[in-house]
């Protein structure tokens, strides 16, 4: 009977995050938690329990009398307005959020952070917003958060970043199946602390938009079936996500949805310095270069590849279907007719 | 003699909510409705480019992220004078109907029915069975109701690239190539909800609950004799049992700004009622923050809104913003839309007892129904690769307008764009409406107006009935303060 207690709270975000893990598939969220034998104490969009019987679940927690495995926070911390934290207080208690979830993350033994609003801050962070919203360890790029930078949980292990607007179920549930199997390391994390499950491709891996990007066919306006990267503000070869390989909703994809991957997994991706579908460019050149390519490497392959562009590819890529089809080559038989 | 009793966190809805009631002679004489979390959206958007508002703008709610994406997307379309191809208006439609569909999926089997669980009904001859079915996150069914919303959200992954926050919708239509191949996907994930709807949810054709013109020809709709018993005809069982129609009654005056626009206009009718029909007027809505944490006391239209929080301002009490319509309180949602367009069981059972938690749970499942069958003419009169989108250049300044439905009500964007940037923008939600803190007139919003007169015989009796009039509403407190 050693099932792993689970507490899930929320503070400054949509509720999207939840909204996806719903969509789990196979399995469903409820056969998964059945599985895996995880007790989920607390969920506010998920759990019976209302008002103080909701409150006193949390206290049991907070005071130490039951044991806390898993702690996800799912939103921002809120600090403003000057640190006071008083722009979301815990409904009932009226006491900021930020304290009530800092008391959490102290008896926890994993903290994970859902989503890139509970990472690094996300869309409630951005510039103009005076909430002072934070992430649980980390203020987008920086080190710490509501935690310190060398904050460890009591199992050993920093903040966990399951970062992405809105997080895939699929990165979420393996990654608690890892922590409650209890193996996942360090090791298994990148530098910004989120599980290399997930982390350790680009969103450009699998994309079906591949071959316009190897001969830079562009589209030039959205709807169009050319690689989103020259003009259309496309991160997905800088973006740390599997979106492409895991696919979302069945078959889906930021980029096979035809518009741009917006790197919402990275910090602040929130505040990219440009419209987002507007690519930034120097001299012609995007100025944000695909990962682990140098510059001149990139602009000698371009002018190669422009040069060299099938004249399908170069039609499709401002097309707004794939009109013409790759040609067909029959090998040439001598003698099957004759 | 009376109490005061601060009730939160209240679980089971979209976000962060609590309750102030006070109680006199076991009757609640005065409640206050609080949104505690603000987060500035409104101040996000400033300063940004117009066409960000598309990243921006669906981040507010994960619940609803296509409806405000559509919101936004109109906003812009009005601003730029463009109107989206009929194919791309057919995806669109459908993008925003998945939604709106799991929505109601969701808000009944995952938020809504738990509640018949609590242990306030533990002696109840239904009560074994339904915590079988309904026990918050363990319940068979909804079980069954998350895998087949999950396969209703594939439409999302076919024409919206994944779902919440897509950036498909667009002023000029949607991103998304309609191919052969996708025509037929969608009309397979179509046939596997209707299954599920006709089988699990209501045993009966869609086609027959549709029509449905009264209580009785509803609950004969959906086949009283099955058994197991589907899940809407056990919900009539426990809505007669536990008495939800006396429970609740809203301020009985609704809006709606229509949906789901086709070649015969829309889907849903657009409109306000009060003992009657009215047409929109959109100079009627202004937003007041007289008991609003927000600064200044004169209501403004939100062409002219302001969003400055003021946490310490007497009196005040929600993050909300109180709108208004003529000045009168207005309810939203899936009743408030059909009593507006005009369809026969809401009429009928707004006539029986007004707005209350059956008639909204009702209508919600009635659209179920409706939308399921709009989505099948829908997908089959999609033209493969015909196009769906029409791109034009954003003008450096004006101002525009969206609106839509969300599942839970109406939902309107306003902004103004000057120098290529944002310089307003506006967002009146749902829940905004619904569950709106006092005006300057002192009338209660109407959640409030709901609760007020709530009979509370004991403290457990309290706990649950008060969430049923709650949860009725399907609040989405992300969206209520943004």
């Amino acid at each position: 009977m050693n099932r792993c207690s689970m507490v899930w709270l929320q503070s400054g975000g949509c509720g999207g995050c939840t909204l996806s893990l719903l969509t789990a598939e196979s399995p469903d969220l409820i056969s998964w938690l059945e599985g895996e034998e995880i007790d989920l104490a607390y969920h506010p969009s998920l759990s019976a329990e209302s008002d103080d019987a909701a409150r006193a679940t949390l206290q049991r927690y907070t005071e130490g009398s039951a044991t806390l495995d898993i702690l996800c926070l799912e939103g921002a911390v809120m600090t403003g307005p000057n640190g006071t934290g008083l722009y979301h207080c815990q409904s009932g208690s009226r006491r900021p959020m930020m304290d009530v979830i800092r008391e959490l993350c102290q008896q926890a033994r994993y903290v994970v952070a859902i989503g890139s609003c509970a990472s690094w801050g996300g869309i409630t962070s951005a510039p103009g917003n005076d909430t002072d919203a934070v992430g649980l360890q980390f203020t987008g790029q920086i080190e710490g958060g509501l935690l310190p930078g060398d904050f460890l949980s009591r199992a050993g292990l920093p903040v966990i970043n399951i970062a992405g607007c809105p997080i895939h179920p699929g990165w979420v549930l393996d990654t608690l199946a890892e922590l409650v199997a209890g193996r996942l390391t360090q090791n298994d994390l990148d530098a910004l602390n989120r599980p290399l499950l997930y982390s350790g491709v680009l969103a450009h891996h699998a994309c079906p938009r591949n071959e316009f990007y190897e001969y830079k066919a562009s589209a030039s306006a959205p709807g169009q079936q050319g690689c989103l990267m020259e003009h259309l503000g496309c991160k997905a070869t800088q973006a740390h996500a599997d979106c492409n390989i895991r696919l979302w909703n069945g078959q889906g994809s930021c980029t096979r949805g035809g518009y741009a991957c917006i790197s919402c997994t990275d910090p602040e991706w929130e505040e990219p310095g440009h419209a987002f579908e507007r690519t930034p460019k120097l001299a012609g050149i995007p100025i944000g270069l695909p990962t682990d390519m140098p510059k001149a490497w990139f602009m000698a392959l371009s002018s190669l590849s422009k040069a060299a562009t099938p004249k399908r590819l170069a039609h499709n890529a401002q097309d707004s279907r794939l009109s013409i089809p790759p040609a067909i080559r029959l090998r040439k038989r001598k003698g099957r007719h004759e | 003699m009376s109490s005061k009793r601060i009730i939160g966190p209240i679980g089971r809805v979209e976000g962060d909510l609590e309750v102030t009631l006070t109680v006199e002679g076991g009757q609640v004489a005065r409640a206050e409705v609080n949104a505690p979390l603000y987060r500035g959206f409104e101040r996000i958007l400033q300063g940004r480019p117009a066409e960000d508002a598309l990243v921006v703008a669906p981040r507010i709610c994960g619940i609803c992220s296509v409806s405000q994406s559509v919101a936004a997307a109109r906003a812009l379309a009005s601003l730029a004078g463009i109107t989206p191809p009929p194919n791309g208006q057919l995806a669109i439609n459908l993008v925003h109907a998945a939604e709106n569909l799991a929505d109601h999926l969701t808000h009944f089997y995952v938020f809504f029915m738990p509640d018949f669980c609590d242990a306030f009904y533990s002696n109840a001859d239904w009560h074994d069975e339904t915590v079988r079915r309904y026990a918050a996150h363990r319940g068979e069914h909804i079980r069954h109701a998350l895998k087949i919303r999950a396969r209703l959200l594939h439409i999302m992954g076919q024409l919206a690239g994944k779902w919440p926050h897509s950036l498909a919708i667009r002023p000029g239509g949607i991103t998304t190539p309609v191919t052969t191949s996708v025509q037929h996907a969608l009309r397979y994930i179509l046939r596997d909800v209707r299954e599920f709807m006709e089988t699990r949810l209501f045993g009966a054709r869609l086609e027959a609950i549709v029509e449905a013109t009264d209580w009785v020809s509803l609950n004969a709709a959906m086949a009283q004799h099955l058994h197991p018993l589907p899940d809407a005809a056990w919900f009539l069982r426990l809505a007669e049992a536990c008495e939800l129609e006396a429970l609740g009654r809203g301020p009985d005056a609704w809006l709606s700004y229509g949906a789901y626009p086709g070649a015969d206009g829309n889907l849903f009718a657009g409109g306000t009622w009060q003992s009657g029909y009215h047409p929109l007027s959109l100079a009627a809505i202004t937003e007041d923050t007289a008991f609003s944490k927000m600064q200044g006391d004169t209501p403004l239209p939100p062409e002219r809104g302001k969003t400055h929080p003021e946490l310490n301002k007497p009196d005040a009490y929600s993050w909300c913003k109180a709108p208004r319509y003529r000045n009168q309180v207005m309810e939203t949602g899936a009743l408030a839309r059909q009593v507006v367009h005009g369809t026969q069981l809401a009429h009928e059972l707004v006539r029986r007892a007004g707005g209350n938690v059956l008639s909204r749970v009702v209508m919600r499942l009635w659209e179920m129904a409706r939308l399921a069958l709009a989505m099948e003419s829908w997908v089959n009169t999609l033209e493969p690769n015909a196009p769906g989108l029409l791109n034009t250049a954003l003008p450096s300044q004006g101002s525009g307008i969206g609106l839509t439905e969300a599942a839970r009500g109406s939902l309107g964007h306003w902004l103004s764009v000057s120098n290529e940037q944002i310089c307003l923008y506006q967002i009146v939600a749902p829940t905004t409406w619904n569950f709106s803190p006092r005006d300057h007139l002192g009338q209660a919003g109407a959640l409030e107006q709901a609760l007020e007169g709530l009979v509370l015989p004991d403290k457990d009796h309290n706990r649950i009935r008060l969430q049923h009039i709650i949860r009725s509403f399907d609040p989405c407190m992300a969206c209520t303060v943004h």
